[in-house]
């Protein structure tokens, strides 16, 4: 699948990128060239190494072969175009800290080594906790918050780092469903904004409704592209269906003959 | 030495230590690794014995490279056991500072000769000689060595914690997102265990390499438990330290014992004060909550008890004997009177009934219990499922969550077993 890319007006293109843990691959020879302004879901089974490629593209885990470019340049020098979401269990709850400062967080990329948030800062940290609807709970712990408030304290330390380009880590994952709905609200209008979101997404009845380009992925890319060509029966069997264990099964050789057995 | 700076200066010396450890060892506790400051405290001893051999001296400024260097190598040897070769975290820890504890043990004694280094003073510290030790500028006569020397590494793990303040929070709290924004976890990890063996060799000849542990990690714990801000654990752990330091002296004049031994005593007790006393994370503060609790649930109860007498017999008043939950006599007995004491329960003939308020109170306790009953029915459990559940979450519904039940309810006028829902 190789196109003529135009770099400097691609947020994220990846080539040929191959990452392992313990030498053992979990994503082979990724190409993919993510438009601007779409939001993008990532959809694929269990251990498809979604979570792998949104941190592979952010250099959080180290890469076997291949490259990543983020508007042309490699991501160390675009740091601050990138926002992130983690997965809401990649944390500890009951660190002492509080939701506003958490938001603070997203602002500490511009403000840069050594020096403190200034009063800028903290606004724009309480504009984006009003966004995600958490104004009253600035000053509460975060262990005193829901599951779904929490995960909008992400959301909103994400919408503080006021990126180009948001990787978000299964933000939809055990949320009530006012957060869902507040949160998509979000998404779209940051779509509206020309933003670029890739979102690592599990529940495929909402894909149509939320996605307007999509990634499949399972070990590789099974698919990628307008969800109305992408999202269907044949590709959701290439994806999650048994064909693709060759791949599993490559990895686990691998990963004996790591173990010389 | 006279009788005001000579108990001057060993108490200073023992505050420094016990705020520099203090500081750092918040950190520690944070970080869920408090295991490693006790391991780094042991693993800097063959850095200082081959400082010491290199450079000739008990000069501070060699023991302090190598202990840091040491420390850090400790570090870089527990990570790498641990996440390439995957040995368990806390079996890579045990055999990196056993190992390196043992080869600066064997260095000393192999060395005895050249090495001033008496294992006693290594494993028990001798704060009592601080304020013979002195410091020069030729003539001059400074002060004391110690308190020179720890002096300094508070002020560095001051200035460490001020000035990166907010990379060792970004870092601590979530490492991904800190390394996404260009602040290396792995960085912040090795300067503060830099940081923490360093500390622990300026504190080792006055506390000694088993105390220094303590001061490294009690305070911390301590904190912790007190607050949910981290500015506010950071002062509290260092200020422990200091009074720790302060009481566990004096407490040695009284008990004729070793100075730094009654320290970390102090420092134990405050640590059981914390764990009784704190607020929030306290025992008895948990333990006041859960008897409130209790009590709680069992005026709802007997509230609820009275209010279905009177519903279902017309009988408006129920005996003691009758009214006291039996399985639990004792608080249900103070709920009673509770109960009388505000007002929601009169007491006539030995006989109980509602109060007018008292009615309010059982009704919309009613209310919540069928509507709960209701709601988990229409989820799918069948309506003699429905009454346990109901029973534990009666309590815990305000008006909110009573108004969201009702809204998702079909308009019914009944629960399953076809009792009246009353309004309120």
């Amino acid at each position: 699948m190789l196109h003529a890319v135009d770099e400097s007006v691609t947020p994220i293109h990846i080539h040929d990128m191959t990452v392992a843990y313990h030498k053992k691959p979990v994503l082979w020879d990724v190409d993919l060239a993510v438009p601007e302004g779409k939001l993008v879901g990532v959809v694929g089974p269990n251990g498809a190494g979604k979570s792998t490629m949104i941190k592979a593209i952010m250099d959080l885990v180290p890469k076997a072969s291949g490259w990543v470019h983020i508007y042309g340049k490699p991501y160390s020098r675009m740091r601050q175009v990138i926002g992130y979401v983690p997965q809401r269990e990649s944390v500890d709850w009951d660190f002492p800290i509080n939701a506003l400062d958490v938001v603070l967080m997203g602002r500490y990329g511009h403000i840069g080594w050594v020096r403190r948030p200034d009063k800028i800062d903290r606004e724009l940290a309480e504009e984006a906790l009003e966004k995600v609807g958490m104004t009253d709970f600035g000053h509460r712990q975060i262990n005193q918050l829901s599951g779904g408030q929490q995960q909008r304290v992400f959301l909103a330390r994400a919408l503080a780092q006021d990126a180009q380009i948001y990787l978000m880590d299964e933000p939809f994952a055990g949320v009530d469903a006012a957060t869902e709905r507040a949160i998509i609200d979000i998404l779209m209008d940051l779509r509206a904004r020309k933003k670029t979101m890739l979102v690592v997404h599990h529940d495929l009845h909402t894909v149509n409704q939320y996605f307007d380009w999509l990634v499949l992925i399972n070990m590789r890319i099974v698919a990628a592209g307008e969800t109305k060509d992408v999202f269907t029966d044949d590709n959701l069997n290439k994806t999650y269906g048994g064909r693709l264990t060759v791949l599993s099964e490559a990895a686990q050789a691998v990963a004996h003959h790591q173990r010389g057995l | 030495m006279d009788e005001f700076w000579g108990p001057f200066w060993i108490v200073l010396t023992g505050a420094l230590a016990g705020a520099s450890c203090g500081l750092l060892g918040a950190y520690l506790v944070l970080r869920k690794m408090s295991l490693l400051g006790d391991a780094l405290s042991h693993a800097v001893l063959p850095g200082i014995v081959i400082a010491f051999l290199l450079s000739g001296s008990r000069d501070v400024i060699p023991m302090f490279i190598g202990a840091a260097i040491c420390g850090v190598i400790a570090t870089v040897l527990i990570e790498t056991f641990h996440r390439r070769w995957r040995v368990q975290e806390d079996s890579s820890i045990g055999i990196t500072f056993t190992a390196l504890f043992a080869l600066g043990v064997v260095l000393i004694t192999a060395f005895a000769g050249q090495v001033d280094l008496d294992q006693e003073c290594v494993l028990y510290g001798e704060i009592a000689y601080t304020p013979w030790d002195r410091l020069f500028w030729g003539e001059w006569d400074l002060g004391p060595r110690p308190v020179w020397i720890l002096g300094t590494v508070f002020a560095l793990n001051l200035a460490l914690v001020l000035v990166f303040y907010k990379e060792f929070l970004i870092a601590s709290f979530d490492a991904e997102m800190a390394l996404s924004v260009g602040v290396s976890a792995a960085l912040v990890h090795y300067v503060l265990m830099g940081a923490v063996s360093v500390t622990t060799v300026a504190a080792f000849e006055s506390v000694g390499a088993i105390l220094v542990v303590a001061m490294l990690i009690v305070p911390g714990a301590s904190a912790y438990l007190w607050s949910d801000r981290l500015k506010v654990i950071l002062t509290l752990s260092a200020l422990m330290g200091v009074v720790s330091a302060i009481a566990g002296y004096f407490l040695a004049g009284v008990w004729n014992s070793s100075i730094a031994g009654a320290m970390v005593v102090v420092m134990g007790a405050l640590f059981a004060l914390s764990l009784i006393f704190a607020p929030h994370y306290g025992l008895l503060g948990r333990f006041v909550r859960q008897i409130r609790l209790s009590l709680r649930v069992a005026r709802d109860h007997v509230l609820l008890k009275l209010l279905r007498e009177r519903e279902s017999q017309r009988v408006s008043a129920l005996s003691w004997g009758d009214l006291v939950d039996t399985a639990a006599r004792w608080v249900s007995g103070i709920a009673i009177r509770l109960l009388i004491w505000q007002g929601l329960i009169t007491r006539k003939n030995g006989h109980f009934s509602l109060g007018e308020q008292g009615v309010i109170h059982a009704t919309r306790l009613l209310r919540n219990h069928r509507l709960w009953e209701s709601y988990l029915n229409q989820l799918g459990l069948p309506p003699d499922h429905v009454h346990d559940p109901a029973d534990a979450l009666e309590h815990f519904t305000d008006d909110h969550l009573r108004e969201e039940i009702r809204a998702a309810l079909p308009n019914i006028a009944t629960d399953p077993q076809g009792k009246r829902i009353p309004d309120g």
